[in-house]
């Protein structure tokens, strides 16, 4: 466990000794979750970001079960199953939508806890396996969601499917047989149907074990906190349970009043009035936009339009959205300042702030069509995001002089009191 | 060993990015049929938004006599059974009726020959035709598209419905000739290319209401687009009452769970 204070587990009841002795996973919860791992005790409320994807993903599994007891992974039947559901199936329209905006939600919490590892240096040592792990996470639940996206056979089901298998083919020479060999046809049939919604089904008991190896590698060092400066002793900390617990039960409580909002009130909005067409292979939609949460990549993949070098212009895209994501990998070692929160680099500050921009631009273009001057706003906007990761952040973490630091943990809580309460006696 | 080498990477990225931005012209290709092409006008109905939606049962069941008197001989609607119209205020007995007027395929018992027959509460809206080729045979090679759920598989949903079964007139004269409307075509500026294979199908005083409602075109349209919201999801107004409920019990959740984490935290500086 991480710090020596830790609390430690000691069963009372004998039921609970026996237990311990036989398989301690009551002791692997206090320890994890419970009041046997402490934690800063200056934690904002970006740290609930964690949870409430864990929270997420349990709500998408449990759907998900149902939805299968109902769902029909077979080509000529799979639009009309999923309209029975919505129909015919008690409470399955609820089943159905809420599982259609929680992969939203998901993706949502998902990246407010990514951007919230980014401004406060999250990724740095000692917790670099924890956000390789998370980048894991990341990749598979964009596999997952977009398997997911074509079990209801829509038209933007198939045309979404045929765009996103037709990435491989841009691969020179064994492109096509990939390709081919991903959909078990030319073209996104019954058999591409069956296989993706396997993988579906599969992917997020994955992400689950990926999440367990994530929070395991996140115990050893501890949590970070916004200020970026290690715990140095048990002043620092708090106890998970019950003052995180507390705060994370408020966290879920506002989460889940977004997520019913969107389900019950707008369950559509972030769909597509194309996926209530059955796909058509003959009839091409006029625009083939994938789910938001793809689209800054989709931008990406779009921007590039000139065969540069003896690559031509879609592998470029293809492998510029790939890389857009792998660079992720790198982010530890990219960024070279020792200081973790940005609220102590004004440099890399106003950086991270352009990126939000950036990406939300970049996410902009991604659903526009291809006209300018979304071309060339996309194509700005992915040099900015190669920019940021490869070239400027690098180039800051060497220049920036950071500034001032509290010692520890209690002294920035200590003094942000001070100035509370006398900026507050001002005021009075 | 990262550093530079990502450098690299990254400026191979941006010199196709930017080799890109000036190979790319900056004016877009004209689009004439846009500058034709209108917005869809807004259909105000009973069960629009969240503030206490309703169906407008007299509303729907005009809308379903409009569906049954003129869209039906092309359009399916293959997604609604007889029996689901009990939501519009229909009796048993009177959805029995109901489905007996229309004659569903069937299987004759004793020759085993494909047959109709007098139709139950438990069968489906008939399909007007026996397959695809027979639909698009009878309509100038075009396909009639299943109603069920158009208002929801359409950008702009009810409002586009409503705006294209009113929206036809003649085209503008500065028309350019290429978008003209050829043979069995027919202009109407809410269609995305302008002109379409259906003819206009409404005509004042077609559809005679028992109620005595007004039956101009504007009326019986927005009477079966009423339907037609019903059709692509009749648990609409179930979802929101749900939704209400759901909401509230969770926001007395949160507000306790804030009470508690403020109470946790009393003693703590943080």
């Amino acid at each position: 466990m991480s710090f020596p204070w830790a609390k430690p587990y000691e069963p009372t009841h004998p039921l609970m000794k026996w237990m311990d002795e036989k398989l301690p996973i009551p002791r692997l919860v206090y320890n994890a979750t419970g009041p046997g791992y402490p934690v800063p005790r200056n934690l904002n409320y970006f740290w609930n970001f964690g949870v409430l994807a864990g929270a997420a993903l349990m709500i998408q599994i449990i759907t998900g079960i149902v939805l299968a007891m109902h769902y029909a992974a077979n080509a000529s039947v799979a639009f009309n199953s999923v309209e029975h559901i919505m129909r015919d199936v008690n409470a399955g329209w609820f089943i159905r939508y809420a599982h259609m905006n929680g992969a939203s939600m998901f993706f949502i919490v998902v990246y407010l806890h990514i951007f919230r590892g980014l401004y406060y240096g999250s990724y740095k040592a000692p917790r670099e396996m924890v956000w390789l792990l998370g980048v894991v996470i990341f990749l598979l639940m964009m596999a997952t969601a977009f398997m997911g996206y074509v079990l209801p056979w829509g038209q933007m089901s198939f045309w979404g499917a045929q765009v996103i298998t037709g990435f491989f083919s841009a691969i020179p020479i064994v492109g096509e047989p990939v390709r081919e060999w991903l959909l078990g046809g030319f073209v996104p049939d019954n058999a591409t149907l069956n296989r993706f919604f396997s993988l579906h089904y599969l992917l997020p008991f994955v992400i689950l074990g990926v999440i367990i190896l994530h929070i395991w590698a996140l115990h050893i060092p501890g949590s970070s906190n916004p200020t970026g400066i290690e715990v140095k002793d048990e002043q620092d900390t708090v106890p998970f349970h019950p003052y995180y617990t507390a705060k994370d039960g408020f966290g879920v409580g506002v989460f889940l009043l977004i997520f019913v909002a969107l389900t019950f009130f707008s369950p559509n909005t972030l769909g597509h009035a194309d996926n209530y067409i059955p796909a058509n292979s003959l009839s091409t939609p006029a625009h083939i936009v994938p789910e938001w949460y793809f689209l800054p990549f989709y931008a990406i993949l779009k921007a590039f339009t000139f065969n540069f070098l003896w690559i031509d212009a879609k592998l470029w895209g293809v492998i510029a959205m790939f890389a857009s994501i792998a660079l992720l990998f790198f982010l530890p070692w990219l960024d070279s300042s020792p200081i973790k929160s940005s609220n102590y680099r004004p440099l890399y500050r106003i950086f991270f702030w352009i990126l939000v921009a950036d990406v939300l631009l970049l996410g902009f273009c991604g659903m526009q069509p291809a006209e300018q001057p979304y071309v060339i706003l996309s194509q700005l906007g992915a040099i900015y995001y190669f920019a940021h990761f490869l070239v400027i952040l690098p180039i800051v973490s060497r220049i920036e002089r950071p500034l001032p630091m509290p010692n520890s943990i209690t002294e920035a809580v200590l003094a942000k009191h001070a100035t509370d309460t006398s900026s507050a006696s001002a005021t009075a | 060993m990262v550093r530079p080498l990502g450098f690299l990477v990254g400026l191979g990225f941006i010199t196709a990015l930017v080799l890109a931005i000036f190979t790319t012209p900056l004016s877009n290709e004209a689009n004439v049929a846009h500058e034709f092409h209108k917005h869809p006008r807004h259909l105000k109905l009973a069960s629009d938004g969240i503030v206490l939606p309703h169906w407008d049962k007299a509303q729907l069941q005009r809308g379903m006599q409009v569906y049954k008197e003129v869209c039906s001989a092309c359009h399916s609607l293959n997604l609604v059974a007889f029996r689901n119209i009990a939501d519009l205020g229909y009796t048993e007995g009177q959805i029995k009726t109901f489905a007996k007027g229309f004659q569903v395929p069937s299987i004759n018992p004793d020759t085993g020959e494909p047959a109709t027959r007098d139709g139950l509460p438990s069968d489906y809206f008939p399909s007007p035709y026996a397959n695809e080729t027979a639909a698009r045979a009878a309509n100038n090679n075009a396909l009639p598209p299943d109603l069920s759920l158009i208002t929801k598989a359409r950008e702009g949903g009810k409002d586009y419905v409503y705006s294209l079964l009113t929206g036809y007139q003649n085209p503008p004269a500065n028309l350019p000739a290429e978008l003209k409307p050829g043979t069995g075509l027919h202009y109407n500026p809410y269609f995305a290319n302008l002109n379409l294979a259906m003819a206009p199908p409404l005509a004042k005083g077609q559809v005679t209401f028992a109620d005595g409602s007004p039956n101009d075109v504007k009326n019986m349209a927005a009477d079966v687009t009423a339907f037609l919201v019903w059709t692509a999801e009749p648990k609409l107004i179930k979802r929101i009452q749900v939704g209400y409920a759901v909401f509230f019990f969770l926001l007395i959740f949160t507000v306790l769970t804030y009470l508690s984490y403020r109470n946790i935290w009393a003693d703590k500086k943080h």
